[in-house]
Parts: C-alpha cells; structure tokens; sequence
C-alpha cells in the first residue's frame, strides 16, 4: 500500500522546495484490482499500482504546470523545477488572483481494510455466486469486479494541506439471455456492502423478463426512468451547465435563469460530498473544503459551483468544486445528489396509463449543451406499461430530448433512491415519473 | 532493462507461467491550450512503469506497476501468476494462443523535427496567431487553440524469446471558434473536432496544418450559423466530408469488427456486436463500392507501430471487400476462434493496462467519384462536415451523429448553410445506401485520440482515411 505517510512526504518535499511565488501539489496513489467476467468465466484479471504528483507553480500571475510518475525526491524537485520554468516563459494571466487560502477541512478516511487487502482469489469466489444464480436458467454474465483504494492529497504554500484515503469496491454486471438482459451494479467504500447474490437475483429477474421483445414505435411517450438512466442524464446536465466555467463563458443553460423556475417543482438537485449516501473526498483538487451546493431547488435554478478561479472572478469564494489542474473543463460537482419523493416504484408504475419503463440509457452524448439536448439508446431491459400494468418487453430504442425539458415534465418522484457511478463522479437519485420523453428510433434487439 | 525483462520472465516461469510478457514504457507528453486570449495551459508530464501479463493454469494474470525496480519487479511477475491462477478458479477453458514468430527489432516513428525540441515561445506563437484571428472575428464568443504532443519508448519481450523495442512520437493540434447567441450556440473546429488532428509525426505535422490560414473561414462560419437554416427533418440524400466520415467508419465498421467484442468480452462495458462469426465472407455489409481495411503500416498515421503488444508484426488486410464482410481485428488469444493467427491488434493503454483487440488505421478506400460530381448527382439532398456528437447502439446497429455543419443541396449546387444537422440509420442499411466515394485525391488519414474501450477504461489513439462519400435516403433532422 502506498501509505499516507508517503503522500504527506511527497507534499512536503516539494513545497519545502518551492521558490515559486506560489506553489500546489497535488500527489495520490492508487492500487486498484480489477477482475472481468463474459460468458460466465474470468477472462481478464488485473492489477496496478501507482502514483501521481503534479506541480502547479506561479509566478508573477504565470501558471506553470508539470507531473510524473515517481516519489522520489529527485524527481518530486525536478517538477518543481520544470513547473517554475514553464511559468517564466508564459505570458501572465491577468485573471488569476491566488491560489486557495487555508480554510478548515473536516478530514476523515473511508478504508475497509478488508477491500484494501481484497484478494485475486475473493473476487474470483465473489464472481463465482454470481454466475452460480444466473447459469442454471441458462443465462450468461458479464461485468467487472474491482476492489482498491485510493490515497489523495493537495498542499499549497499558502498553508493548504489534506490527504484523504478512500477504499472502493465497485460491481458491474450484465446478465443476459438470447433475446433480453438485466444489468445490475453497485458501488460502496467496502465489499461488505456489495451484496453479490442479491445484485445478480435483481439482474435476473429483469433478463427473464425482458426475453422476445416486441417492436414499438418510436414517438412520445410517458416514461418511468430507474437510478441508473435518471444518474446517466443528470450527470450530462450538471457537466453542461453546473459549473461556474460554463457559465461564465456564456454557454451553460443556468446562464441568465437564476431565480427562474425550470423544472418542475418535485425536482431538487445538490452537490454534498459529505452526504453519507455518497462516497467521496471532504476537499477538492485545490484542497478546498467541499460545500454542499444546491443548484435545482424545487424547480428554480438556484446556484452553480466554483472553484477558486471562476471565484475571484466574481469575487466569491470557491464552493470546493475544483477538478486537477490544469483542465478545460472547470469546476464541476462530482457527488450529485437529488431529493426523494414520496412514491413507491409501484405506486408510478400503476399510475401510468401507457408508458415505458426505461431500465437503463446507453452511450449517451450531448447534441447541444445550452439546449441539453441528449441522444442515446435504452438498454438492458425496457418494457411497457399499460393500465398501470408492466405487460411486455420492447425492443431497445433511441431518445433525442431536452433534459432540462425532460425534467420540467417530471410528475412522480419516488422516495427509494440508489447510488449510482455516472460521467461525473457518482449520483444518489430516485425513479422519475416523467409525463413526456421523445423517442426518436428505434434498433433490431 | 535486459536484466528486468528476464528477471519478470523468469520469475513468472520459476511460479508457473506457461506464457508471460512484460512491457516497459516512459512516456513524456506535452500540452498547451490557449483560450481567450489566455493561456490557458502549458503542462508538461512524464509517466514510467511496467506491465506482467501471464499465462498460469490456462487462464490470463496482469500486474503492473509505477516502480521499475528489481524487488517490484520480482512482487509483480509473482502477483501476475497468483492472478492468472485465480482467473483459473472460473475459466470455462485453457486460453489457446496463435504462433508468432520470435522477433529482436527496433522500431521509430517517422520524425523529421523534434516536437519536444521547438522552443516554448515558437509554439505559442504559431498557436496564438491562430487563436487570434479567431477571437478578433465580430460574433465569436469562445476562440481556443490548442498544441498536444507525447513521446512513448518502450520494450516488450516475452518468454517466447522475443524482445522489441519501440519509440513513436506523436503530434497534433486544434482550433476552435464557438459563437453564441441567446440559446444558440455554434461552434466550428479545424482541421476536427474533438482535439483536431493527431498524426504519429513530428512537429511537422502541427506546421502543416496551416492553422492560422484556416482560422478566419472556421471564425466566420461559427458566426455565420447563428443565422444559418435549421436543418430540414425527412429522408434525404447526405454527402459526408471525411472529417465526419472517418468516425462514422470508427463506431459502425471498426468496433464491431473487434473480435474481443464479437466473442462477448466487452459486452458488460459498451456491447457486444452484430458482425457475429456466421456472418463473415457471408454478409453484404455495405454496397459493392463500400471496400474498408485496416493497414498499421500506413506511414505517419496514428495507429501506425512496428509490432502490437503481443509482439506481433504490423498489418495490412480487408475488412469490408466489394461490400462482403470479410475480416475481423483479432489477438493471439482470439484468432484461434477463427482458425487463423493473429493479425496484429492488440494494444494497451500505456504500462499499467492490459492489451485488448483494438483499431490501428480503419479505413475507407477511395472511391473513383468526387466531392463536385457527387453533389451534382443530387437534386435534394445536404453535405454535412465535422463531428459534433456520437452515440451507437450496444451491438453498433442503431447509430446518430450530429454534425457542426451542413449545407443544402440543390439540383446538383450547394446551396445555403443549414445549422444543428443530424442523421440517423442502421449500420448495414446505411453502407448499402453508399453510392459513391471519392477518389484518392481527395483521400486522406484523420488521427482520432479518444477511443475508449475496456475495464478499467483504456483510450486508444487509431486513425481512419476517408474521402468523402454518398448516401441515399438518410434520415436526417432527427427530433428536430
């Protein structure tokens, strides 16, 4: 294990060695194993360790940056070095203030030793239940099993310095007949909380059910989402128009609607890395203690996130949202959370005249990112509902639709929500019931 | 290093290797993004490690780490076999491998000038002349340029006897002018979208771009769109410019022919593949002028190496011949399916990652029409450029793509430029649709730098030529 010891050393070293006017480091260590299964066998098995430590040097309003791949202290002084030079042969950056002062951070560990130590020969077993429920129905999965940790830590030579270790255990699967599939997946800070039997019962059930799928045609529909799609589409939103950058470059769809209601009031989204239904870091890549963020509140664009650039150009303090530097994308929020209802996932289904149920979307992307439109397909299990009754699999179809439009027409909320990994961190989120989505293809399977 | 390679080899044998590998690579990478008149970046990173990969009781192990020291190196040839031999604990049947020869070579990547050698000061200026221009055209709300270049050594050897070193060095840049009106919002890139073009060369290869006399057409466009037609929604004729074309070859010809897909191996991450085993030398993918091939040897292109990280030679061979389905992308592991060998396609994502079957250069040859006589041959139809989003089904079926730009077709003229356009279609109703590429003149190798694939996730950097090229009856305007 790289320790923590060894991170808070690297820290040091470097900005004890700093001549820069001011100077971060950013340094981690990750040791990460991964077991991947298909057709009910283990067919990549996978294990890496490394590190990382990246140097952000100013001077004189100039930002130089350089990272690599080793601790050692040579090394570790050598990116310094480079930073520093980089920094002198830029032109300066008339927009950059300073780098974060010092403000309190609640510093805590989430380290399953257990997870940590996860052996080659546990994963196997672990994947072993799971083929063990699915194969007797004749039944193949697919997926990934990964167990580690990861040690993260940002000082600056204003006096910032946190270093968190985290222990992840993350499960994905595809179950699958010849004509339907389930997917399951789960992610946790510890293997114990990786139900394995049950995940690949729930995965199952829906490939049994989701077997000769029927044709439907493409057109508008009332749809009832589950975590996974809702975790899929609000995280493409909160990357498109979440962020400060965005905003302040004009092409967020948050921009000039503050205070004006967007969505329908059951709809309320924050950012709370301190939630404990969410697994993350107390800082941010600048070592700024996170702040809980609400940026839907019941429907009204509320609020964006900052980091300590797009701060000091307003004036404002960070909302410890940074990303590592250097990057293009700006602050973004990487623990998503959205409010329950007051729903069971029964009480919508029978609610729905004639609806669909999407279990999943599948490689989604944006068209526009003020107007949110998304594409993608369903996959994994989608079904219709008729007189409040999910009567038959259909076969998997494309969507193009407005997401902030998608969630104004949100009309049931349900109160169960689930943690789920998503293009921006993770997102603890419910079903959605929503009254119209626009689907505009359809495919074979 | 000879010391290392022998000592992971030879560890991995000494605890029960029948197959191992190890490759060590130090890689340098360089990036520079100016935006607004800012710059916005200059990093420079190194990275350096090793990666075991074996073969233990039949079934597969890999380890990798950023320390490339002898104890580490000893730890990770030992986990790599304790893995393979827990693979072993649920693997349906021994991994089989196809012969390779055993090779010693050395291989580099055409430079001519030394990207890492041009000073600081004469890359910012050739980025922010072109930036520039860019930001100074009335309308254009976001101007971005950007410069990315990497250097990748490394040594592969396996206890087959073969020992390879290489060392490729990559170049490539980008322009951007995004404009922005209320809630519209436009953006044109040169000479691609998504990080502009990448090319396995020197520093040559960014000077050759000409950004900077590209820079006030891409400006002017991005403006100009604001006010341009939307794009009109029915079945229609579309002529694709390579740009587009070269990832519209990437996600409906080149993931489904990956053989790894094909057997299920990706099918929990992005899917699995309609190209199934019955169909190949029995399918009509495409219209008979449709011919696609994958050739690693293409000189300067971005998925050209000397060996794969298998060690196996680089190649040239059919894909999509006269329209018939005709050949995968396969491993050692993977061609046996097929009773063939290995046609070179495996290849990782730097030390820590394991190699997977993954495109080198996927292209569409030439055709013997062009780009003047195809759009004289359509009465109502649009030519649409440059990529502005992706998405494809789970088995590369149902596809849609946006676009950056369009423009009408009008009884054989282009006509007015139309704005947000997309299409959508079935990939082999699509390809049968093609009734005419162009010629070699109007052929060239677009360098793609983020193809994801795996688990953990690993990013490829491959290449497709296109020309552009016909399409009848094209849904198009989708939810528009």
């Amino acid at each position: 294990m790289i320790d923590k010891q060894r991170i808070q050393d690297a820290l040091k070293t470097a900005i004890d060695y700093s001549t820069a006017d001011q100077l971060e480091v950013l340094a981690s260590g990750r040791s990460m194993a991964l077991t991947r299964f298909s057709n009910n066998s283990i067919h990549q098995n996978v294990a890496e360790t490394n590190v990382s430590i990246s140097i952000r040097a100013v001077i004189d309003k100039r930002q130089g940056y350089a990272s690599t791949n080793r601790l050692d202290e040579r090394s570790i002084k050598e990116m310094v070095d480079k930073a520093i030079e980089i920094a002198k042969h830029r032109p300066p950056d008339s927009g950059f203030v300073s780098l974060p002062e010092p403000r309190p951070v609640i510093m805590r560990d989430l380290v399953s030793e257990l997870t940590v130590d996860y052996s080659p020969d546990e994963r196997a077993s672990d994947i072993g239940k799971l083929v063990g429920v699915v194969e007797p129905s004749n039944l193949t999965a697919a997926g990934a099993y990964s167990t580690g940790y990861s040690t993260i830590g940002v000082a600056n030579t204003l006096g910032v310095n946190a270093v968190e270790t985290i222990s992840e255990a993350e499960l994905r699967a595809v179950v699958m007949s010849g004509t339907g599939s389930g997917y399951t997946s789960a992610t946790a800070t510890s293997v114990n909380n990786i139900d394995i039997e049950a995940l690949a019962e729930a995965a199952k059930s829906k490939a049994l059910a989701g077997q000769n799928p029927i044709d439907l045609e493409p057109g508008t529909y009332t749809v009832i989402l589950e975590p996974d799609a809702v975790a899929d589409m609000v995280s493409f939103m909160a990357f498109a128009g979440f962020g400060a950058l965005s905003v302040q470059e004009g092409r967020s769809f948050m921009k000039d609607k503050l205070g004006e209601k967007i969505m329908s009031p059951n709809v309320s989204i924050w950012d709370d890395a301190l939630d404990p239904n969410t697994i993350g870091l107390t800082f941010d890549f600048e070592g700024v203690p996170k702040q809980k963020v609400v940026f839907i509140d019941n429907g009204v664009a509320n609020a964006i996130c900052y980091d300590s650039y797009t701060a000091n150009k307003e004036g404002k303090q960070s909302t410890g949202h940074a990303l590592p530097a250097p990057n293009t994308y700006g602050p973004l929020p990487l623990n998503l959370i959205m409010a329950p209802g007051a729903n069971t996932v029964d009480d919508m289904v029978k609610s729905c005249e004639r609806a669909i149920l999407v279990s999943r979307f599948h490689y989604t992307n944006l068209e526009d990112p003020i107007k949110t439109t998304l594409t993608g397909m369903t996959r994994d299990g989608t079904f219709l509902i008729e007189n409040g009754e999910i009567v038959k699999p259909i076969k998997n179809l494309r969507f193009t639709q407005s997401i902030v439009n998608a969630l104004a027409g949100v009309e049931m909320v349900s109160e169960a929500r689930l943690l789920k990994n998503a293009i921006l961190g993770a997102a603890y989120v419910p079903w959605l019931k929503i009254g119209a989505f626009t689907f505009t293809g359809a495919t074979q399977f | 290093m000879k010391e290392l390679t022998s000592l992971a080899l030879d560890v991995a044998k000494t605890f029960g290797a029948t197959y191992a590998d190890i490759r060590i690579i130090e890689e340098q990478s360089e990036s520079i993004v100016i935006k607004n008149g800012r710059v916005d970046e200059i990093s420079a990173s190194t990275n350096y490690g090793f990666g075991v990969r074996v073969l233990a009781n039949g079934a597969w192990g890999f380890a990798g780490s950023f320390l490339v020291e002898k104890p580490e190196v000893e730890r990770v040839a030992r986990l790599a076999v304790e893995i393979a031999k827990a693979s072993a604990l649920l693997a349906k049947q021994s991994v089989e491998l196809s012969p390779v020869p055993v090779v010693q070579d050395r291989y580099t990547s055409d430079v001519q000038i030394d990207p890492f050698a041009v000073s600081l000061e004469d890359k910012l200026a050739l980025l922010s002349g072109a930036e520039e221009i860019v930001r100074k055209t009335q309308g254009v709300t976001i101007s971005s340029a950007s410069m990315h270049i990497s250097r990748e050594k490394k040594i592969f050897a396996n206890l087959e006897g073969s020992y390879i070193e290489q060392e490729i060095t990559e170049s490539g840049a980008a322009l951007d002018a995004v404009a922005i009106q209320g809630s519209d919002i436009q953006e044109r890139s040169y000479p691609n979208s998504h990080g502009g073009d990448v090319a396995s060369a020197g520093y040559e290869f960014i000077q050759g771009m000409l950004l900077k006399e590209n820079a006030p057409r891409i400006a002017e466009e991005a403006v100009q769109l604001l006010s341009a037609k939307p794009c009109p929604s029915g079945e229609l004729t579309i002529i694709l410019n390579g740009d587009q074309l070269a990832l519209q070859v990437h996600e409906s010809c080149g993931h489904p022919v990956e053989l790894d897909r094909v057997l299920g191996m990706e099918a929990s991450f992005a899917g699995t593949s309609f190209l199934t085993l019955d169909k190949l030398n029995t399918f009509q993918y495409g219209s008979p002028i449709v011919n696609i091939n994958s050739d690693a040897t293409i000189p300067r292109a971005l998925g050209t190496f000397g060996y794969d990280d298998e060690g196996v030679p680089a190649q040239r061979f059919d894909i999509i011949k006269n329209g018939m389905f005709t050949g995968y992308l396969t491993s050692r592991e993977t061609a046996p399916v097929l009773g063939q060998n290995s046609n070179g396609c495996m290849r990782a994502d730097g030390w820590g990652r394991l190699p997977l079957v993954r495109m080198t250069n996927v292209s569409l040859l030439p055709g013997d029409s062009s780009l003047e006589q195809m759009i004289d041959g359509v009465k109502d139809g649009l030519f649409l450029s440059t990529n502005r989003s992706w998405s494809i089904d789970d088995k590369r079926l149902n596809f849609q793509f946006a676009t950056q730009i369009g423009w009408e077709i009008k009884n054989g003229k282009l006509g007015a430029m139309i704005k947000n356009p997309n299409y959508t279609g079935i990939t082999p109703e699509f390809w049968n649709s093609c009734d005419a590429i162009a010629g070699k003149d109007e052929w060239r190798v677009w360098g793609l730098a983020n193809c994801g694939k795996g688990e953990p996730m690993q990013v490829a950097h491959v290449a497709h030529g296109a020309a552009p090229a016909r399409f009848r009856n094209v849904k198009v305007g989708v939810g528009r």
